[in-house]
C-alpha cells in the first residue's frame, strides 16, 4: 500500500468537451515544428538552412547560454522554414517529414547496463534531454546537475485533461526502461504520483519507483504540488520532472535505437464534434485536426494545452513541445448586457453569488471572456482556497511585483511555476494576471542569482 | 438592447483618445461597463475566468445590506411615532422613515461617484467599483437628523483623504465609511451624539412626557440602565440609534448572506464577536459599577456592534489579509469596542474607533503572520538539511 496524501484545496472546473476513451484514426500531418518560444529564456541558435534535409533526431538548434543541451528533428524530412517574428526572433522550424521517419542510429542497450554519464550522452545526443525539466523555475534541467529525486506526476487533474492510463496501455516495458534510465540520473528515487484509484493501474506494475497516492480535486495532478507534500523544495535543492509519456519516448530510444516520437494527445473542448484521442508526432502540425474536427460556429479559440496553463495557437499552428492535450473553446469577445447583475446560469463561478453551487454536477461551457474588468487586489482568501501548498500566494505575487528578491525566495518562488498557480487566477476578482507575475518573477530570479 | 450597443458604440470614439471628449472616457468607460460586460477576454495565463467579479462583488454585499436599510427605514418612523405620540402602520412608518433616507443616500452617491468619476479621470483610470458599497454603508451609520452638507462634506472628506489619495479602491488604509463617520464625529459631536439626534424632529419639538431618544448605550454610559431596552428590543432592533444599526436580526440576514456567498470573511466576524465576549466576561469578573456588570452578550445587540463586525471590519481591503491575521484583528476589534464602551464613558460608542485603530494596525498583524509563515519555512529547510 503506497502512502495517500488527501488535498482538501483546489478545484474542478467541469467543461463540455472531454475525450471520449477511443483512438480516433489518425490525421497525418505533414509539416512538423519544433518551438523555440515553447522553452522560457532560451537562446536558440540555429544549426540547419531552409532545404536541408534532416533525419528524426538531428540537431537543429541549441541553447546558447547552455549550449549541451540540443534540440533535433522529431521526424525526417527537409528543413522548410526557419520563421522568424518581431526582431528575427525564431518563432518555428518547420520540417516536412517525408514520411519514412528515418532515425539517426543510437546505441541500442540496455540502460541497467550503461553508466550515467552514457545515459546522459544518448539524451542529449537524440535530443530527449530537454524532456526533463527542473525546479525550482521549470526550464530545462541542467546536464551537468544531478537531482535529489526525479517526480513523475501519474495523472492530469486539469480541466478535460487526459487519461493517463488510457494514452498509457501497453507500453510497461517501454515504461520501464525509460525509468530504469531515469533512475540511472539520480541518486535518489523516483517519485510518482497517482489517483488512489489508480492503485491496480498501469503505474503498480512499474519497478524501480516509489509510488504515492494524491486524493483531491485540481491541481492535484500537478507535479509541483506533489514534490510540495513529498519533498519541498528549499533554497539550493534541485529537482527534476517529466511526463509519462516522454519516458516511453526515452524507453523506446533505448529499446530501438532510434528516435520515435509518436504520442497520443486529447483533442477536447466544447467546440470539437467528437473530442477524442489521436495518435500523432511530436510537434505536429495541427491545421488538418482543427479544420475537420471543430464545429466551426462561430469564433473559436485554440489553445495547445489545456484551458488554464495552455498557450493560444491558431488554426495552423503546431503542437507545443510539452503538451498531450489541444482545446478548443468559443472565444469570448462579445458584450453582455447588465452581465455583473444577470443569474448567468451557465457560467460557473466558485462563489456562491452565482447559481452554479446549486448544480455540482453540470458541465459549462466557458469561453475565454474575461466576465470583468481587471482590478487592484481587493478581495482576500480566494487563492489560498485553490492552492493547496503551505504558502502565502497573495504576498508572493506582491513580492515579485515589488521586485524583492528576498521576499520572493523566502515566499517560496522555487517551489512554484505557472501551472501551480493557475488557479489562482481563474478564481481571482481582479483578473489579475497571475501566471504572467510569476513568470516575470522567475525570469528575474534566473537574472539576478542565475539559474 | 442592441440599439443601446448601437448607441455607445457609435459614440465610442468620441470619448477615446484624440476624440474631442477624450476628457470623460473614464466616465464614458464606466458606464459602459457597468451596462454591458465588457468585451475583454484572457490575453496571457488562463483561457476562462471565473464568472465573478468586483461589480458583482459589490452587489452582494448591497444585497446584504437591504435588511438593514429597510428595517432602518420603519425604525425612524416607528421611533418618531414614539416620541410624538402619533399611531402610524408599518408601511407609513416604512414609507416616513424611507423618505428622510432617500435625500443622504443620494447626496452620498452623488458627492462620492462625482469624486471617484473626477479623480478616475484625472489618473486616466478606471473607475472602481469600491463607492457603490460605501455610498450606501455612509447613510446608514449616521444619524437621521444629520444635515445633508455635512454628509456632503464628509463624503468628499473620506473619499479623497480616506481613499483616493492612497490611489483608490484597493489601496486604502482605512474604512472609507468610517472615515466619513469619524470625520462628522469630531468635527460636528453635537450632531453625531447626544440623546436628540436618532430621532426625527427630536431637537426641534417637544415629545411626548418620559422620551428621552437616548440609546441604549447612552443610557448605561449616564449610569440608567434601570431605562434600558429589553434584550429582544435591542435584538430586534426597536431602539434609537444609527439608521441602520439597530437591528442586530436585520444585520444578520446580511451577514448570512455574505458568509454563504463567501464575499465576507466569517472568521472577521467571529472573532469579533469573540473578542467582544471575552473582554465583556472580564469585565463581569472584576465588576465595579453597572456598566462592568453587564451581560457580555449584551454588547453584540447594542450600538454599532454588530453592524461593524459584519459590514465594516469584514471590508477585505482595511481588514487583516492573511487567513490567521484575520482571527487576530477581528478578536482584537470586539475587544477594543468592548474596552472603550466599558471604561471610556466620552465615547459611548467604541465600534468605530476600534474598527478604525485595527484598520491601521492590520498591517503589522499580516507583517508578524507573514514572518512567522517564512520562519516556519526556514526551519522546514534546516530540518532537512539536518536530516
Amino acid at each position: 500500500m503506497s502512502k495517500v496524501i488527501r488535498l482538501k484545496r483546489g478545484l474542478n472546473i467541469h467543461l463540455i468537451g472531454e475525450a471520449e476513451k477511443i483512438l480516433a484514426t489518425s490525421i497525418e500531418a505533414e509539416q512538423f515544428a519544433i518551438k523555440p518560444t515553447d522553452f522560457p529564456g532560451l537562446a536558440p541558435k540555429i544549426l540547419v538552412k531552409a532545404g536541408q534535409l534532416v533525419k528524426a533526431g538531428e540537431p537543429v538548434f541549441f541553447d546558447k547560454n547552455n549550449p549541451d543541451i540540443l534540440f533535433t528533428a522529431p521526424v525526417s524530412g527537409e528543413v522548410l522554414e526557419i520563421k522568424r517574428g518581431e526582431r528575427r526572433k525564431v518563432l518555428e522550424i518547420i520540417i516536412r517529414s517525408d514520411g519514412k521517419n528515418d532515425s539517426v542510429e543510437y546505441s541500442k542497450a540496455d540502460p541497467q547496463k550503461l553508466s550515467r554519464d552514457e545515459i546522459k550522452g544518448q539524451l542529449i545526443s537524440s535530443g530527449l534531454w530537454p524532456f526533463l525539466k527542473q525546479r525550482p523555475y521549470g526550464t530545462v534541467a541542467k546536464p551537468g546537475s544531478s537531482p535529489l529525486h526525479i517526480f513523475i506526476s501519474g495523472f492530469d487533474s486539469a480541466p478535460l485533461a487526459p487519461d493517463y492510463e488510457f494514452i498509457l496501455k501497453g507500453q510497461d516495458s517501454v515504461f520501464q526502461t525509460g525509468i530504469n534510465a531515469l533512475a540511472k540520473l539520480t541518486d535518489g528515487r523516483i517519485h510518482v504520483g497517482i489517483r488512489p484509484e489508480q492503485e491496480n493501474g498501469f503505474f503498480s506494475g512499474i519497478k524501480n519507483i516509489e509510488i504515492t497516492q494524491f486524493s483531491g480535486p485540481h491541481p492535484a495532478g500537478n507535479v509541483g504540488i506533489q514534490i510540495h507534500h513529498i519533498n519541498p523544495i528549499n533554497k539550493g535543492d534541485l529537482i527534476w520532472t517529466i511526463s509519462p509519456q516522454e519516458v516511453i519516448y526515452i524507453g523506446r530510444l533505448f529499446e530501438t535505437g532510434k528516435i520515435d516520437l509518436k504520442k497520443i494527445i486529447a483533442f477536447t473542448g466544447s467546440e470539437v464534434k467528437s473530442p477524442k484521442y489521436y495518435q500523432v508526432i511530436h510537434g505536429t502540425n495541427l491545421g488538418v485536426l482543427l479544420q475537420k474536427a471543430t464545429k466551426q460556429e462561430g469564433k473559436e479559440r485554440f489553445i495547445s494545452g489545456n484551458v488554464l496553463t495552455g498557450i493560444r495557437i491558431d488554426a495552423k499552428a503546431y503542437l507545443g513541445f510539452y503538451d498531450q492535450q489541444v482545446t478548443v473553446i468559443p472565444e469570448g469577445d462579445y458584450y453582455e448586457f447588465l452581465g455583473w447583475a444577470m443569474p448567468r446560469l451557465n457560467k460557473f463561478s466558485i462563489s456562491r453569488s452565482y447559481f452554479s453551487w446549486l448544480f455540482p454536477k453540470k458541465m459549462y461551457k466557458a469561453d475565454s471572456n474575461l466576465n470583468g474588468e481587471e482590478r487592484a487586489f481587493v478581495m482576500t482568501g480566494q487563492y489560498e482556497k485553490v492552492l493547496p501548498m503551505d504558502i502565502l500566494p497573495v504576498y508572493l505575487m506582491k513580492a515579485i511585483i515589488a521586485d524583492d528578491l528576498d521576499k520572493m525566495e523566502q515566499l517560496g518562488i522555487y517551489e512554484v511555476i505557472e501551472e501551480d498557480l493557475a488557479l489562482c487566477e481563474y478564481v481571482c476578482t481582479s483578473k489579475t494576471e497571475v501566471q504572467r507575475i510569476l513568470r516575470d518573477g522567475i525570469h528575474l530570479m534566473i537574472k539576478e542569482l542565475g539559474n | 438592447m442592441k440599439s443601446l450597443r448601437k448607441l455607445i458604440d457609435n459614440n465610442k470614439p468620441h470619448f477615446q483618445k484624440g476624440g474631442k471628449l477624450a476628457k470623460f472616457g473614464s466616465t464614458f468607460v464606466a458606464i459602459e461597463a457597468f451596462l454591458f460586460t465588457p468585451n475583454h477576454t484572457s490575453k496571457t495565463g488562463v483561457h476562462i475566468h471565473d464568472a465573478i467579479d468586483l461589480k458583482r462583488t459589490m452587489t452582494v454585499v448591497i444585497l446584504a445590506l437591504v435588511p438593514a436599510l429597510l428595517f432602518g427605514s420603519w425604525n425612524i418612523g416607528y421611533q418618531n411615532g414614539l416620541a410624538f405620540g402619533i399611531e402610524r402602520g408599518i408601511p407609513e412608518n416604512f414609507m416616513f422613515g424611507f423618505l428622510k433616507i432617500l435625500p443622504l443616500i443620494i447626496v452620498s452617491y452623488g458627492v462620492g461617484l462625482g469624486i471617484e468619476f473626477i479623480s478616475a479621470q484625472i489618473r486616466g483610470h478606471e473607475v472602481n467599483e469600491g463607492f457603490l458599497v460605501t455610498g450606501i454603508l455612509i447613510p446608514l451609520i449616521l444619524p437621521v437628523n444629520i444635515p445633508l452638507w455635512m454628509v456632503a462634506l464628509a463624503v468628499a472628506f473620506a473619499v479623497i483623504f480616506g481613499k483616493e489619495i492612497f490611489g483608490g479602491t484597493g489601496y486604502n488604509i482605512m474604512n472609507v465609511a468610517l472615515v466619513a463617520r469619524a470625520f462628522l464625529f469630531f468635527a460636528y459631536p453635537s450632531k453625531m451624539s447626544g440623546d436628540a439626534v436618532w430621532i426625527y424632529d427630536l431637537p426641534t419639538k417637544v415629545p411626548v412626557d418620559g422620551f428621552s431618544g437616548a440609546t441604549p448605550l447612552a443610557q448605561l454610559a449616564q449610569g440608567a440602565s434601570s431605562k434600558m431596552a429589553s434584550f429582544y428590543d435591542m435584538f430586534m432592533g426597536f431602539i434609537p440609534g444609527s439608521i441602520g444599526e439597530t437591528s442586530t436580526l436585520a444585520i444578520l440576514i446580511g451577514a448570512a448572506i455574505l458568509i454563504f456567498t463567501g464575499i465576507a470573511s466569517w472568521k472577521i466576524m467571529l472573532s469579533t464577536v469573540f473578542g467582544a465576549l471575552a473582554i465583556g466576561i472580564l469585565c463581569n469578573l472584576l465588576a465595579v459599577n453597572e456598566y462592568m456588570a453587564l451581560p457580555p452578550y449584551y454588547h453584540l445587540v447594542m450600538g454599532g456592534f454588530a453592524f461593524g463586525a459584519v459590514f465594516m471590519a469584514t471590508d477585505p481591503v482595511t481588514a487583516a489579509h492573511t487567513e490567521k491575521g484575520k482571527w487576530i484583528y477581528g478578536f482584537m476589534i470586539g475587544a477594543f469596542a468592548v474596552t472603550i464602551r466599558v471604561f471610556n464613558p466620552a465615547y459611548p460608542e467604541g465600534m468605530m474607533l476600534a474598527i478604525l485603530l485595527m484598520n491601521i494596525w492590520s498591517p503589522l498583524i499580516d507583517y508578524f503572520v507573514i514572518e512567522s509563515h517564512i520562519k516556519r519555512r526556514l526551519k522546514r529547510a534546516k530540518l532537512k538539511a539536518n536530516a
